[in-house]
């Protein structure tokens, strides 16, 4: 829709053009969110470093004494596979390859995020049996305040999986369905991006 | 009832933590002050209770309100929480100041219940009257500024109020049951810990304070989103007016600013709740982390409070002086420059805590250097002024006393940045004076300029003058005079937050900055009578035209009280202060040729349901009642899911006829109003049509 002469400063016309894009809104805003969660996984990180000195052990266990590069490892297994694994059902929706295919590596990228899960949570049984707790020392309130974080992230993104296979069940995939999975897959490779650094710092600095 | 069973149900709360019982239990000046505070609480409530049931008033307030994701109601409803709170903020302060007055070896109130007054009246101020206020004006104005129908996510909007009157309502509640920390607004541990403060009082703040803060940081998401994508076609970065370049700038600030506060109460939370030892003194804890946690979201919190007066004073100054800004590109570099230093200074605010002398070097340098920014923008709206068409509204009458009060506070800020002379002044008196300089005159003065400016926009009549002008002028020699006495007081080393002292030297200051505290009372007064008042002789201050004050932004092209959906179509923007620009052509009021169906999101229950639960959540963690924690918790929860689920089940479509016809009647009524010139700004005559007088004057 064109005017032949505008009046200056603004002028009234009815545009269609000038449409919402609503996916873009929501993808817009969770950047944002993500930026802003990165802060706090920042901060947290933070808190990790300065508290990995003798004052913060507090003569409790400190990095060396407790972890182990085998669980870590196989942590990270499951959860960088599950990135690409969700990377296959990205792939599946954008070239429509059928909604079958798109469910099966949601699933998929569900089971190795609950076997992340399982591993962390065996982990952590295995720190608190040998008496690690984060009431110890400020060290592991650090660690604990760190790790089991991206554990909760990854609960919650394996809650709103659960909820987009529940709406793909319920709607198919709609536009809606597609633009929450798209988000959902940003904030799933955000984790394990997360991870990357967890298992760089935490696991492989506190061994070196 | 058995023990286990009473705190199975009711936690730690107990006949004790009645607070409107106390003045009964122990009868002192002090606890008369304690439970009188309760009392009022709970008579406000059923008084509120009781009209909204008598004018029958429930039902449209939950459908015209509470259940709104109207922008400009979802503001509204801000402002109020302000306004609330202030009231309760400003009489803390002004009781503060009559206990210092008496404070010669003793006073009238316990050090406990001071220590409460001082942290609830920090937390009051900085996050349930700046915040919500400010907050509240950006919703108002700044779709309108840009010409957009609402906000990217409007739930997530009302979400964010329930959030932030979740948080408010804990602290009001920490009046009738139990009792605020003492812990100031900022909570440092060590002291916050369970070791010294195993109360409730702390996690009362804690609660308030991470509810408000996640809202914000959602609030903050919500409009950096909203002015990168709805901005109408044409309206550039450099088009769009300077309040919604500041809006902009504190929402980037909220997305990044409000995480390191989350962080900080969350681990303090985790200390005193699950035993852990992050900031305690035994086991390695190490305070200094909150420290600078707490300072990382605190520093760039100052300029989220005083970036929006800016852009206020920025709208009022160009508005209220006929011209258009002078430097607008220089106020949107000094903006954005101002958002992006506010993050490398954050350690001044413990140049004494241990760190190397080359580091508080640096931080107080960089310090210094938000000065020149800042001074930029001051010479600018001088130079906005300077020849203008200055008409002394009450608008103007706050930004002319802030240009004043701001400069003297900011060299006040100057002195402390050095860190030699912090270490002879920090932790006075000396201290509180600068920063009530600057929030005072900066936030405060900014955001009632804004009320009054945008008021008659929202509601379509103006507010009085006359009260305008009395609680102005109140509000500034009552400052004056409230806070200038404690420079000289911080000078002679009396320290802040301090209920008694010893040296009468201090005494006839502090008699001074007790009448302040009065004067800034009768500002409060004047503000209520202001209100009744306005209301009463509404008639004669009608705004129908949209633009009392020949208005220069978008907003005031659209009819006051604005429709739902703000334009009958979205605008072109051909320049910058682009209503200005086609009022001068005279084409401020054109007809579209055509217009079309108006989609808007529909009413929805998560905002109310998450003011009410959020405040059950925390009241719940407060308390130990674990059971209604989780059960809020869980009802939260699924709300959100279900919406998410469930998506916006009632969208709103306004047919085009239907706008039409709206507009075309707003059109008809408008042509029949004789349009005044700014020598009838606040006469009966005005409404809200503006004569074309300086274009005229240009052309004789």
């Amino acid at each position: 829709m064109s005017v032949t002469t505008s009046p200056p400063g603004m002028s009234l016309v009815a545009d269609h053009a000038h449409e919402h894009d609503p996916a873009a809104n929501a993808l817009s805003g969770f950047w944002l969110f993500m930026m802003s969660d990165l802060i706090i996984f920042g901060l947290m990180f933070g808190t990790y470093i300065t508290m990995l000195t003798p004052m913060s052990f507090a003569g409790g266990p400190g990095p060396k004494d407790l972890f182990e590069l085998p669980g870590a490892a196989m942590e990270t297994a499951a959860l960088l596979t599950s990135t690409f694994t969700f990377g296959l059902a990205s792939l599946a929706m954008k070239y429509d390859l059928g909604v079958r295919r798109v469910v099966f590596w949601m699933m998929v990228t569900l089971a190795l995020g609950l076997v992340f899960l399982g591993l962390e949570i065996h982990e952590f049984a295995h720190m608190v049996a040998a008496g690690a707790v984060p009431q110890r020392s400020g060290f592991l309130s650090a660690f604990f305040g760190l790790v089991p974080l991206h554990g909760l992230h990854v609960t919650a993104g394996s809650i709103w999986l659960v909820m987009m296979l529940i709406q793909i069940g319920r709607t198919g995939l709609t536009e809606t369905t597609k633009s929450r999975i798209a988000r959902l897959a940003l904030f799933w490779h955000f984790l394990d991006l997360i991870w990357v650094g967890i298992f760089s710092v935490v696991y492989l600095g506190g061994i070196a | 009832m058995s023990q286990a069973m009473w705190s199975a149900v009711f936690g730690r709360l107990d006949l004790n933590s009645l607070d409107f019982l106390r003045m009964f239990l122990h009868p002192s000046m002090n606890d008369m002050i304690l439970s009188g505070a309760a009392w009022l609480v709970i008579i406000g409530a059923v008084v509120t209770v009781a009209l909204l049931t008598w004018f029958r008033l429930w039902g449209p307030m939950w459908s015209q309100w509470l259940v709104s994701v109207d922008h400009k109601r979802i503001g509204v409803m801000y402002i109020v929480l302000a306004l609330v709170m202030l009231l309760r903020g400003t009489i803390e302060g002004a009781l503060m100041k009559v206990q210092q007055a008496d404070g010669l070896h003793g006073g009238f109130l316990s050090a406990n219940h001071f220590g409460q007054l001082f942290s609830t009246h920090g937390t009051i101020m900085i996050f349930f009257m700046a915040m919500p206020f400010l907050t509240g004006l950006i919703n108002i104005v700044v779709p309108l500024q840009i010409g957009a129908r609402d906000v990217s996510f409007p739930m997530l909007n009302s979400f964010s109020l329930g959030l932030t009157v979740a948080g408010a309502m804990l602290v009001m509640i920490s009046l009738v049951f139990g009792e605020f920390s003492t812990g100031g607004w900022t909570a440092y541990p060590p002291y916050t810990e369970v070791s010294f403060q195993p109360g409730v009082g702390p996690d009362y703040w804690i609660w308030a304070v991470t509810l408000t803060g996640v809202g914000t940081t959602l609030t903050g998401i919500n409009f950096v989103v909203t002015i990168f994508k709805e901005r109408a076609p044409g309206m550039t970065f450099m088009r769009m007016p300077m309040f919604t370049w500041s809006a902009l700038c504190t929402a980037l600030l909220m997305v990044f600013a409000m995480p390191p506060l989350t962080v900080a109460t969350m681990m303090l939370a985790a200390d005193r709740y699950l035993g852990f030892h992050f900031f305690t003194n035994s086991l390695g804890g190490n305070m200094m982390n909150y420290a600078n946690l707490f300072w990382l979201f605190g520093h760039p919190e100052v300029y989220i409070l005083i970036l929006p007066a800016f852009g206020v004073y920025s709208e009022v100054i160009s508005t209220f002086s006929g011209k258009k800004l002078y430097g607008y590109p220089t106020l949107v570099i000094a903006t954005m420059a101002i958002g992006f230093l506010s993050f490398c200074v954050w350690l001044h605010h413990f140049f004494t805590m241990g760190q190397d002398a080359n580091v508080n070097a640096v931080f107080g340098i960089a310090t210094m250097l938000i000065g020149i920014p800042t001074g930029i923008k001051i010479y600018d709206w001088m130079a906005t002024m300077y020849r203008g068409r200055i008409r002394f509204s009450v608008p103007m009458v706050y930004a002319i006393a802030f240009m004043v009060l701001f400069v003297l506070g900011g060299l006040t800020g100057i002195i402390l940045a050095n860190p030699p002379v912090d270490f002879e002044v920090h932790n006075t008196l000396f201290l509180v004076a600068h920063f009530h300089n600057m929030l005072i005159p900066g936030t405060l003065f900014g955001m009632l300029a804004g009320y009054t400016y945008w008021f008659p926009k929202v509601f379509g009549f103006r507010l009085n003058d006359r009260w305008g002008y009395t609680a102005a002028f109140c509000w500034i020699v009552g400052f004056i005079l409230a806070f200038f006495p404690l420079y000289a007081v911080g000078l002679m080393g009396m320290t802040r937050r301090t209920v008694s002292y010893t040296n009468p030297a201090y005494q006839p200051w502090l008699l001074i900055a007790g009448i302040g505290g009065a004067i800034v009372t009768l500002a409060l007064v004047s503000m209520v009578m202001q209100i009744v008042v306005s209301v009463r002789d509404r008639a004669q201050t009608r705004d129908i035209g949209g633009d009392p004050w020949n208005g220069r932004a978008l907003e005031w092209a659209t009819p006051s009280p604005v429709p739902a959906y703000n334009f009958p179509v979205i605008p072109h923007i051909h320049a910058l202060d682009p209503f200005a620009v086609a009022k001068e052509a005279g084409f401020g009021y054109q007809e579209p040729v055509s217009f079309s169906d108006i989609h808007l999101p529909g009413d929805t229950w998560v905002g109310i349901i998450t003011a009410v639960f959020g405040t059950a959540l925390g009241f719940g963690l407060v308390w130990y009642i674990w059971w209604l924690a989780i059960l809020s918790f869980a009802v939260l929860a699924v709300t959100l899911v279900g919406r998410g689920l469930l998506g916006d089940r009632h969208p709103v479509t306004i047919p085009a006829a239907q706008v039409r016809r709206q507009y075309q009647a707003w059109l008809a009524e408008v042509r029949t109003i004789t349009p005044v010139t700014r020598a009838l700004e606040w006469d009966p005559r005005n409404h809200g049509v503006a004569a074309n007088e300086y274009f005229q004057e240009a052309a004789e």
